[in-house]
Order: structure tokens, then C-alpha cells, then sequence
């Protein structure tokens, strides 16, 4: 067996498997950095994945390969406006964020499924879509061996998906935009007397962060998948939460952090080839992520530093 | 009577009605745009739950987890902690319950207690876990019960797998007969609905719940370190001890309800693909009923009646089942922002104040 050509698989996979992570952590970094805890980011990638798939079934025929573009631009949209509603409960009406999350969580999985059954008249799932993301080949460089299958070869979202962090690492700590973003989480009130609109800021957050998450979500349907049914997400949208945690509310961090859980899911095929789980069974490499998201909290594997107004409503005239 | 109507017309009570009433406005506004007919649907749904003594009976069945995750939210809420692992130490309980129901011979009196009493230990220690890593360490216990669910979930696969589960199955084997606690003869009197002794200890929960927190002294320093943890500690109580002994509790609710779906209910444990979800219901019934036990038993109650009646709207009015979590999302989320139930309260509370009472 050539070691070049598992380990090259490998890094493909993980990229592969990365990417709905490394946006909706993102995402989450938004909401967070804010001020405005997130734990609706799976409902948000779920929202994301059904309305990427619905569009796309809608303009497969006649636009073939542009379909899954204009699925993937719906789902952003349909995600900012899907968490709309949190930024109104925990912004404007100073709800509990986590339970305001919690309602969201529930509506999208209920919300998209129904809407399913509806549109292909009572089916939990749509068609399998004819027409998703191609990987694309950067010329010449995906020639060099192994490498190049590895890296150079990806789907157009994992290419957005890293240009995403590099974007959001310079918005956040390089604009003025950035700054305010950050002073809003951790200290809204000086914020507010340097006349940063703490609402506003906060609703902004919230409403990138639905988009975020929702491409995230679309990743999933448009590329892995191909159809939208009640288990496409399934649970990734916790561990992108977890991959912020990780990752220490940093864009680069949280980067890292949904590539590791992306190794972790990539490796899962890769002990079933082996026929490894004779001596580590995959439940327990289901389970890696989120154990190590606990010890990690704990500080057994360093600190983990939230923002310091992270889920605490603004009163206008408070301390 | 008066009584009854001032109960009723407090803002404790009127807010989660309010949600509940929006709720199924919500669903019905969703049920209109689908292309379906909202009172029908909503009278299929009520027909199937009262329509048969079988399906009333396995409402009751489906009311009684609820209650017991209800309990495990409500419980950890009252001492300032969100338990949003109520799913997993659910699993756990299950778990436990299956491993002492399979593994012993033992006399009925001595063996479905047992098999209780280990989900609910099991249930109790996986809540401890999160409250162990609060007071010990500070961590958030939103998320380490987030985490702990999906750990729950595929560690209880694995221990079924691995000694519980006959080669090539996807389910364990039966529980023995002297671990069931099915009820025979009211089982027979609902045209043998699953009904069990889950329910009955589902209630004396409740009371428990409300005794050991109003009445007990445990109980004022669990409910004074969920108001105000610092004025306790100066108080002298000791805040992290009892973080963790909420959480125990709460996961003991928990651990008992799963043990209870098993041995009342299933009389084996499956493979999980996903999260059963009772957990997640747990949460939106604990905040319907305000964290109070008689509340919690109420929000079961329409909960359990929602979700069972669901398939009734499928078959009597075609609408998807799904629909009903829309309508307990909405439910949840104006229970959370009841800022804007208010708007909707207020005028009623308004017209009250001028009638002059």
C-alpha cells in the first residue's frame, strides 16, 4: 500500500469534511465576539442546507451548472434572515440566548422538514440534485504529486471557506469595524459611550453569523450529499461551537480546530479500511470531538478565554 | 372560584399561555401557507388523542418522560443552572437500566427496583459531571452538556454493541420479565396501551421535587445559591457542593425517565442513530411550566398531547408531523423573549386594572 497516496487521501478528506466547520464556526465568531451567545448555529447550517438544496432543485434545468451558486447565495440570505429572530429576542427583548438558541435549533428542524415534505409532495427528502459543486483543479499546481491531490484539488467552497478566514482575521482585528465589534462583547457599556449603537453592532453580528452558518450548511448538500433530508447536518453544528470554543473565539484558531475535527471524521473511513475498530472502536472516535472540547474547557488542554460580555443583554445605562 | 381566576390571571400564568396561544397561531399560520386546513387539522389532532382509550393511554405514555426531563431541567433552573444535558443523562438512564435488566435473575420486587434505581444513579452521576466541571473549574455547563449529550449517545452505543447486543441485531436483547414494570391490567383496560409504573413515579417526582426544594433545609440553601450564589457563600453555604448536588438531582430525574421508557415501555434498548430528543423537549416543558413541578406536569401534558397527536393531524387533515416542532419552537421562543408576550398581555392586564377591582 503507497503511504503517499492514504495520507494524501486523508488531507483531502479532511478538507473536505472541514469545511461546512470552519464556516459556521465562523460564523459563530461573529455572533460571539459580539457579545450574543450562539448555540443555533446547527438550526442556522440546517436552514442553510435545506434552502441551498431547495433553490438549486429549482434552477438545475435551466441553469445547470450556475444552480448551485444561486443555491448557495440563497442559503446565506435565508440564513441571516432565519436568525433574525435571535438577534430580536436577545437584543432587543433581552431573552435567555441559550434558550432563544434552543427555539431555533427546534424550528429549523422542524421548519425545513416540513417544508420538504410539502415541496416533493410528502418525501422527508429532496431529489437527489443533478447538479452540485465540481472540484475544481488549480492548474499546475495539482500536478504535483500527492500535494496536489491533497491541496490543490478542492471544491470551490473549501477555497472560500479558507480565503473566508483570512477575511474575517483581517475584519475583526485590522478595521474599525472589527474593533467596535470586539468592544461591543467585551465591554458594551464603554462602547456605548464612545457612541459605538451597541444594537446595532449586535444585530449585524447575529445576522452574519446566519449566513455564515447557512454556507456552512449549504457546503454539506451542494457537495458531500447532494440531496437536504432531516440527518444532513446532524450534530455539526455543535461541534462548529465546540471548534470556536477550541480555537479561542480566533478566526485562525477556530481554523484549526474544525480541521482537527475534520481528521477525526476523516479518519473514521480511514479505521474502517483498516479494519481497525477491531481495536479502537469508532464510537469512540465519534465521540473524540466533543471529549476533547470538555478537557479543553476544564484547561487541561490550555485556556479557553470568552468574550467578557458573552451573554449578558445590554441595558442601555448599565454597568 | 375567584381564587381560581386570580391564579390564572397572574403573569406567571398568563405569559406561557400567551406563548402556547401564539405558538398555535404560529403553527397555523404555517399550516395556511402549506396549503392545509388549520382547525381541521388541529380537531384531527384532538380526535386522536380522545378518540380511543389505546391512543389516550399511550399519550399518557408519551406525557411521562416528559415529565421526568421536565423535572431534570426545572430542578438544576431553580439553582441558577441551565441543564441542557437532560438528553444525555436520559441515554444513561437508559443504558443503565438495560445492562441491570439483562444481566441479573433476580425476584420481581427486588430487580425492577434495582434496575430504577440504576438509571437514576447513572442519570444523577453524568449530571454531576457538568457540575463537578462548574464548580470545579468554571465551565460553562451550556456547553459541557452539550458535549456530554453526543458523548452519552455514542458511549451508550458502544456499551450496547460491545456486550449488550446480539451479533448482526441492532438492539439488545429483552429485558428479563421480573425487571418489567409494565402494568398488566390497566394496560388491558386501554386495549393494551404501553401504560406502565413509570407514571405514577413521574408524579411522585414532582411532589418530591416540590418537598425536598420548599420544604427541606437542603432545599432553601439549593434555591438561595440559585438566587444570589454570592450572598450565600457569605451566608456560609457552600455554593460548589451544591451546584453539584443540583445537577445530581436533576440528572437523577433524568436517569430515572430513560430507566422507565425501557423497562415500562421498550423492554430493550436500540441502537441510536440520533438523539432521542426527550432531553430537548425537557427543556421547552421546564420553561412552559416556570420551573415549578405542578407546571412542569401541565407543560408534559400538552407537550405529550401535541407530539402524539401529531400523527392524528398527518392522517386526518395531511399535514407533516414535523409541524408540531414548529409550534413547540414557537412556544419555546416566546417563552424565552416574553418581552414580547407582554405587548400581547398587556392590554388584557390594562382592562383588568380598570374594571376596578
Amino acid at each position: 500500500m503507497d503511504w503517499g497516496i492514504i495520507l494524501s487521501n486523508l488531507v483531502h478528506d479532511t478538507i473536505v469534511f472541514s469545511t461546512a466547520l470552519i464556516f459556521a464556526s465562523l460564523g459563530g465568531l461573529y455572533s460571539e465576539r459580539s457579545g450574543v451567545v450562539n448555540i443555533a448555529l446547527e438550526g442556522m447550517m440546517i436552514i442553510g442546507a435545506f434552502t441551498g438544496a431547495v433553490i438549486t432543485y429549482a434552477f438545475q434545468d435551466s441553469l445547470a451548472g450556475g444552480a448551485p451558486w444561486i443555491g448557495f447565495l440563497a442559503a446565506g440570505i435565508a440564513g441571516a434572515i432565519f436568525a433574525l429572530p435571535h438577534a430580536v429576542a436577545s437584543v432587543t427583548f433581552k431573552a435567555d440566548q441559550t434558550v432563544s438558541g434552543v427555539a431555533l435549533n427546534f424550528l429549523a428542524a422542524g421548519l425545513s422538514v416540513y417544508l420538504t415534505k410539502i415541496i416533493f409532495n410528502g418525501a422527508g427528502q429532496t431529489t437527489t440534485l443533478s447538479s452540485v459543486f465540481g472540484k475544481w483543479s488549480i492548474p499546475y499546481l495539482h500536478d504535483i504529486p500527492y500535494l496536489g491531490h491533497a491541496i490543490f484539488e478542492a471544491y470551490p467552497t473549501s477555497f472560500l471557506a479558507f480565503i473566508m478566514v483570512f477575511f474575517t482575521w483581517y475584519l475583526i482585528f485590522k478595521t474599525p469595524f472589527g474593533l467596535r465589534l470586539r468592544a461591543v462583547g467585551e465591554h458594551p457599556r464603554a462602547a456605548d459611550t464612545v457612541g459605538i449603537n451597541v444594537k446595532k453592532m449586535r444585530y449585524m453580528a447575529v445576522m452574519i453569523s446566519g449566513s455564515l452558518a447557512a454556507w456552512g450548511g449549504a457546503t454539506i448538500s451542494l457537495t458531500t450529499t447532494s440531496n437536504f433530508s432531516h440527518n444532513t447536518v446532524s450534530g455539526q453544528g455543535f461541534i462548529a461551537i465546540a471548534a470556536l470554543i477550541f480555537g479561542k473565539w480566533h478566526p485562525a484558531g477556530a481554523m484549526g480546530a474544525a480541521l482537527f475535527f475534520g481528521v477525526a471524521q476523516a479518519i473514521k473511513s480511514l479505521v474502517q479500511i483498516f479494519g481497525l475498530t477491531k481495536y479502537v472502536p469508532t464510537e469512540f472516535i465519534f465521540m473524540l470531538p466533543y471529549v476533547l472540547t470538555i478537557l479543553v474547557m476544564a484547561g487541561l488542554v490550555g485556556r479557553s478565554n470568552a468574550p467578557a460580555a458573552l451573554g449578558k443583554p445590554y441595558e442601555t445605562g448599565s454597568r | 372560584m375567584n381564587r381560581v381566576i386570580a391564579v390564572f390571571t397572574k403573569e406567571s400564568f398568563l405569559v406561557p399561555l400567551v406563548a402556547i396561544i401564539l405558538g398555535l397561531l404560529t403553527g397555523a399560520i404555517a399550516m395556511l401557507a402549506g396549503g392545509f386546513n388549520p382547525i381541521k387539522a388541529y380537531m384531527a389532532l384532538l380526535e386522536k388523542v380522545f378518540g380511543s382509550a389505546y391512543n389516550f393511554g399511550e399519550t399518557i405514555r408519551q406525557i411521562t418522560p416528559l415529565i421526568f426531563t421536565g423535572l431534570a431541567v426545572a430542578f438544576a433552573f431553580r439553582t441558577g443552572l441551565f441543564n441542557i444535558g437532560a438528553e444525555g443523562q436520559f441515554i444513561v438512564g437508559m443504558i443503565a437500566s438495560t445492562a441491570v435488566g439483562v444481566s441479573f435473575d433476580l425476584p420481581a420486587y427486588i430487580h425492577a427496583p434495582l434496575a430504577v434505581i440504576a438509571g437514576a444513579v447513572a442519570g444523577g452521576l453524568w449530571g454531576s459531571i457538568a457540575g463537578y466541571l462548574k464548580a470545579a473549574r468554571g465551565v460553562n455547563e451550556v456547553i459541557t452538556s452539550i458535549m456530554l449529550n453526543w458523548v452519552a449517545l455514542y458511549l451508550a452505543n458502544w456499551v450496547m454493541n460491545a456486550f449488550f447486543v446480539p451479533a448482526g441485531q441492532q438492539r439488545s436483547e429483552m429485558i428479563h420479565d421480573s425487571a418489567v414494570i409494565t402494568i398488566g391490567w390497566l394496560s388491558t383496560m386501554f386495549d393494551s396501551a404501553r401504560l406502565h409504573w413509570g407514571t405514577l413515579i413521574a408524579v411522585l417526582a414532582a411532589i418530591f421535587f416540590y418537598v425536598i426544594l420548599w420544604k427541606t433545609k437542603s432545599g432553601y440553601e439549593l434555591r438561595a445559591v440559585g438566587l444570589n450564589p454570592h450572598a450565600s457563600e457569605y451566608a456560609g453555604m457552600n455554593v460548589n457542593r451544591n451546584v453539584v448536588k443540583a445537577m445530581f438531582i436533576g440528572g437523577m430525574f433524568a436517569g430515572i425517565g430513560g430507566a422507565c421508557e425501557i423497562l415500562g415501555v421498550f423492554h430493550y434498548q436500540a441502537i441510536m442513530t440520533a438523539q432521542p430528543g426527550y432531553g430537548f423537549d425537557g427543556i421547552a416543558v421546564a420553561l412552559i411550566g416556570g420551573n415549578t413541578p405542578l407546571g412542569v406536569v401541565l407543560g408534559a401534558i400538552l407537550f405529550g398531547i401535541l407530539t402524539f397527536g401529531a400523527a392524528g393531524m398527518k392522517f386526518g387533515a395531511g399535514v407533516p408531523v414535523e409541524l408540531i416542532r414548529v409550534v413547540i419552537a414557537s412556544v419555546i421562543f416566546f417563552v424565552a423573549a416574553h418581552g414580547i408576550v407582554k405587548i400581547f398581555v398587556k392590554p388584557i392586564m390594562k382592562k383588568k386594572k380598570e374594571g376596578g377591582n
